[in-house]
């Protein structure tokens, strides 16, 4: 205890004694064996010495020590966590300069279709110019984008993972000596090759969009839109495409740009908030369709039911199967209009629905406010409402997945070019959208719409179909236009993929669109 | 070849911060005055390699001759600094002044590499502060009870605060600069100094409540006048290093539980009143959101880390100068960016045994008073490194606190440099002392050895 007891008079103590001659005195007298006598007593001072300070340890500075200790071990573990865990889904950032800088150090990895097509490469010529091919041509055009004129669609999704390389660090070292690039890694999609490829041949030069996914997963396995363009012609081509005169838009996805009236396949949504507005007695709910359905407040108003059928008394069930106009309309007049709208924005309307690509977000302008006019016609998927393809893919694979959406994904792994896998992408997020008995009475509704309704194209005894068409109505330029809708899953009870169709300026849903449907579900659950 | 030496010497800097850091925790654990020495040395030959291999990286990606002709004055200063102390305080503290010439070594490193017309102007206000602390382990023990002048400290403090708020230039919302014959002085890295000795003197000399009640005035009018000055992150390092002194002072667990309460409430007051405090609390929150506004600094110095990795990019091989005021407060950032996580993280242990080196020798101190001193300012060193690598990797809210001896700046450099010296002249002391002290021992343990030879003949 000296220390603190006398601490004030011993401060001083070495001063006063005049250390540096004393020091200096010390240092003439050294002799070898008075060093090595000292070393020894100096060690066994030292032993003492130890223990009196241990004794005397001044506990809150030692307290101090560990706690800011504590404070930067959590700050290295932090930072590892961040190198190790965060860092590579943000670099991907069009933000981070450092991406497109290190890229020229390798060269751009191949993008794969999830069956191993290769649907993108870099192709070094001898003269060690780079080029980008695309091997799967128009049909893959629009969800692998391009990487020449700014970059799009996966090319700039992945642009982090194509431009580093994972290949071992010894090959990697060797080709640094040597100056050779390395080799870009390789992004596997979720994309299914054929399925793709089938759904941009069904679209046949009409303009339009099929998106397939798998809703247990969310894994989206084809993405075609059309019209579409040549990615390896697309330097030559550039001026002609983005030129005014051309009023096709190949350069938009319609899958994830294209906005459209979703028309009759709204009406599953009307459906499940009739549900939850009567969650004891919806069975009961039963409408008398005398092919048409006036406005209370104003005559001159009226929706029809389609080609002026008279569908008589339907329930709720078949007034999806037969997609009766009036039923909704009249839904549409009496529901409660906030809760639909908070309904609606479940589903994305008004929000992004963002994979990754360019995408717009659905609209819902619906309020308590509005007219019983645009209620009517929002009951029908008319009006003012809007919704993109893949928005409507989401709402019938969360009806398909027991109400539970997985947020759709279109990149499932990162290899080198070796083959080692670098990084595997998670399933995405689970959304509850809706109870399992809700989504089950939706399915039973879907399913009569392909066994007595409207999808009866659908019809076949290799699986079970359950689905919803839709033919909404655009002013194009003054002319009144049909775009076909259909939306669907199959199998019924194990659900491997589902679809969304949409055709502009068709026939109705159950003829354009449906067959379609027909076709891609043939091919996938063979 | 550029590139292979470039690889080949990325993974030797990486080899030779790891030995370095470890030999410095191996310190620690090591009793024996020889054991220390030969120790120091060999941590000391690392450092040299290392400044020696990443300035000829510097050189041989740029082929500028700058590099050169700046290095080789580096590396007479490492040289002669080191030997300077040895034949002025033979009992000087080498490891302390081993870790100082690397974070020097690692900043003009940095610095050069950034924008060589700073680094210049850092290295010349280094030499100049070098050899102006050569005195204050002399006056230190000259003087020696400086907590009589306690209430002076108090004064400069607030008078230079006062004429700071009063004539001081805003920077990034904060005012915290003067411009005095040509030089811009950043009082508060001054302040913090005087402030520790008042606080300490006042502390130590006064016991009972008087104490408590006199620091609580002078650590509240400094934090006022910080506050006015908009210069936050000064008033959070000053309260801080005040209640740890204050609770290791009077050895009562509630002056810690109560600082920690009111700076909480201080930080919500704050968040309201100043706009600048919130841009930064939602920088930190979710800097992703806005990237090219509010977040931007901090994103990017996250992806400068983050492309960085634990190897690095190797020097010239990344863009650190997308960072905006990288020089500054980002310098960590670029480290990791560059010379690569693990260069980064063995700075931080090297910054933690600093602190705990520091801890140490106010633990071993007999006077009350520079037990004070030692602790607040150890504790100011330590918030800062916090501040200001944590802000950089977004573990707290950014700042602008600076790196001691690494960031950009001349009052942070020379107020670092003061600090290293004031536990130079502790150390040096303390070390007469016990040098003294053992010699009594050991002679009146000869003279029993030799009365017991005696005996037995
Ligand atoms: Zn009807």
């Amino acid at each position: 205890m000296r220390r603190e007891d006398s601490e004030e008079k011993k401060s001083r103590k070495g001063k006063e004694k005049n250390p540096e001659n004393k020091i200096n005195k010390q240092r003439e007298k050294q002799t070898e064996g008075r060093q090595q006598a000292k070393r020894r007593r100096e060690e066994a001072i030292s032993e003492t010495k130890l223990a009196m300070i241990r004794r005397k340890q001044n506990r809150e500075m030692l307290g101090i020590v560990y706690l800011f200790a504590l404070i930067f071990f959590a700050m290295i573990v932090y930072f590892c966590h961040f190198i190790l865990f965060q860092a590579e889904d943000k670099m991907a950032s069009p933000y981070n300069a450092r991406i497109d800088y290190l890229a020229q150090k390798t060269v751009r990895g191949e993008i794969q279709t999830a069956d191993g097509m290769v649907i993108a490469k870099t192709v070094t010529k001898e003269d060690g110019t780079e080029s980008r091919e695309y091997p799967g041509g128009a049909a893959f055009a629009h969800p692998v984008g391009y990487s020449v004129k700014g970059k799009t669609g996966i090319e700039s999704l992945g642009n982090y993972y194509l431009t580093n390389s994972g290949i071992n660090p010894l090959q990697k070292f060797m080709n640094e000596i040597e100056n050779r690039k390395n080799p870009g890694d390789t992004l596997v999609t979720s994309l299914d090759a054929d399925l793709q490829k089938l759904a941009y041949s069904l679209l046949d030069g009409r303009k339009g969009s099929i998106v397939c996914m798998e809703p247990s997963s969310g894994r989206i396995l084809a993405m075609a839109s059309a019209p579409s363009f040549d990615p390896n012609q697309l330097q030559e081509n550039w001026d002609s495409l983005i030129s005014e005169e051309n009023t096709d838009g190949n350069l938009v996805n319609r899958a994830t740009q294209g906005l459209y009236p979703p028309g009759s396949t709204f009406k599953l949504l009307m459906a499940l908030e009739y549900i939850r507005e009567h969650p004891t007695d919806w069975q009961d709910f039963s409408f008398k369709c005398k092919g048409e359905y006036v406005d209370p407040s104003n005559p001159a108003n009226v929706v029809h039911c389609y080609n002026g059928e008279v569908h008589g008394t339907v329930n709720l069930e078949s007034a999806i199967a037969q997609s009766c106009n009036s039923a909704f309309a009249f839904i549409g007049s009496e529901i409660d209009v906030n809760r639909l709208q908070s309904l609606a924005e479940d589903f994305y309307y008004n929000k992004d629905l963002s994979i990754g690509l360019p995408s717009k977000a659905g609209q819902f302008s619906l309020t308590a406010d509005s007219p019983t006019w645009l209620k009517m016609q929002s009951g029908i998927g008319q009006g003012e409402t809007l919704c993109s393809p893949l928005q409507n893919l989401c709402m019938v694979s969360a009806i398909a997945n027991h109400g539970t959406l997985i947020y759709p994904t279109i990149l499932s792994e990162v290899k080198s070019k070796e083959g080692t896998a670098v990084h595997h992408f998670p399933k995405g997020e689970e959304i509850t959208l809706m109870s399992s008995s809700e989504s089950d009475a939706l399915k039973q509704f879907m399913r009569s719409v392909v066994t007595e309704g409207t999808a009866s194209a659908l019809k076949t005894k290799a699986y079970q179909v359950c689905g919803k068409t839709g033919s909404a109505q655009v002013k194009e330029g003054g002319k009144l236009k049909t775009n076909a809708w259909f939306v669907g899953f199959a199998p019924m009870d194990n659900p491997k993929l589902a679809v969304s169709v949409l055709v502009e300026d068709g026939d109705t849903g159950g003829k354009t669109a449906a067959p379609l449907a027909r076709e891609l579900f043939d091919l996938y659950l063979k | 070849m550029g590139n292979l030496f470039s690889s080949f010497a990325k993974i030797i800097s990486i080899l030779l911060m790891l030995l370095y850091s470890y030999g410095l925790f191996r310190n620690l654990s090591i009793d024996y005055r020889e054991g220390k020495k030969k120790l120091s040395g060999l941590l000391y030959k690392i450092l040299l390699l290392l400044h020696f291999i990443s300035y000829a990286v510097l050189y041989f990606q740029t082929g500028n001759l700058f590099y050169i002709y700046f290095y080789l004055p580096q590396l007479l200063y490492f040289l002669l600094y080191p030997l300077i102390w040895k034949k002025l305080y033979p009992f000087y503290n080498e490891v302390l002044l081993n870790n100082q010439c690397l974070f020097l070594a690692l900043g003009w490193i940095l610095l050069a590499r950034l924008q060589e017309a700073k680094a210049i102007k850092q290295f010349a206000v280094a030499m100049a502060a070098s050899l102006l602390v050569l005195v204050i382990p002399y006056i230190v023990d000259k003087i020696w009870d400086f907590q009589k002048f306690r209430y002076i400290f108090a004064g400069i403090g607030i008078v230079s605060l006062l004429l700071v708020l009063v004539l001081g230039t805003v920077n990034f919302g904060a005012k915290m600069s003067v411009s005095l014959f040509g030089f811009r002085f950043q009082a508060s890295e001054f302040v913090k100094l005087s402030f520790v000795f008042s606080i300490a003197g006042i502390l130590s000399e006064e016991h009972g409540k008087e104490g408590v009640i006199h620091s609580a005035c002078v650590a509240a009018l400094h934090g006022i006048i910080l506050v006015l000055c908009k210069d936050l992150g000064s008033a959070l390092l000053l309260f801080i290093s005040y209640v740890f002194m204050l609770y290791v002072a009077r050895n009562q667990l509630l002056y810690l539980l109560a600082g920690g309460l009111v700076s909480a409430l201080a930080g919500i007051v704050s968040y309201g009143l100043f706009s600048h405090v919130r841009t930064r609390v939602y920088a930190f929150i979710d800097p992703w959101r806005d990237m090219a506004g509010k977040g931007y600094q901090i994103t990017q110095s996250l992806f400068a880390i983050g492309t960085g990795g634990f190897l690095g990019l190797g020097l010239f091989q990344g863009l650190p100068n997308k960072i905006p005021i990288v020089e500054n407060d980002f310098i960590f950032s670029a480290l990791s960016e560059e010379m690569g996580g693990v260069v980064a993280i063995c700075l931080i242990l090297i910054c933690l045994s600093c602190f705990m080196q520091m801890m140490m020798m106010g633990r071993d101190m007999e006077s009350s008073f520079y037990k004070l001193v030692a602790l607040g300012l150890s504790v100011i060193y330590v918030i800062q490194v916090i501040l200001t690598i944590g802000g950089a990797i977004k573990f707290v809210p950014s700042t602008g606190v600076t790196l001691p001896f690494m960031s950009y700046g001349g009052s942070s450099l020379i107020s670092s440099f003061i600090v290293f010296a004031l536990f130079q002249s502790l150390f040096i002391i303390q070390g007469q002392e016990d040098e003294v002290e053992m010699e009594e021992d050991a002679e009146s343990a000869e003279e029993q050895e030799m009365e017991s030879e005696e005996e037995d003949a």
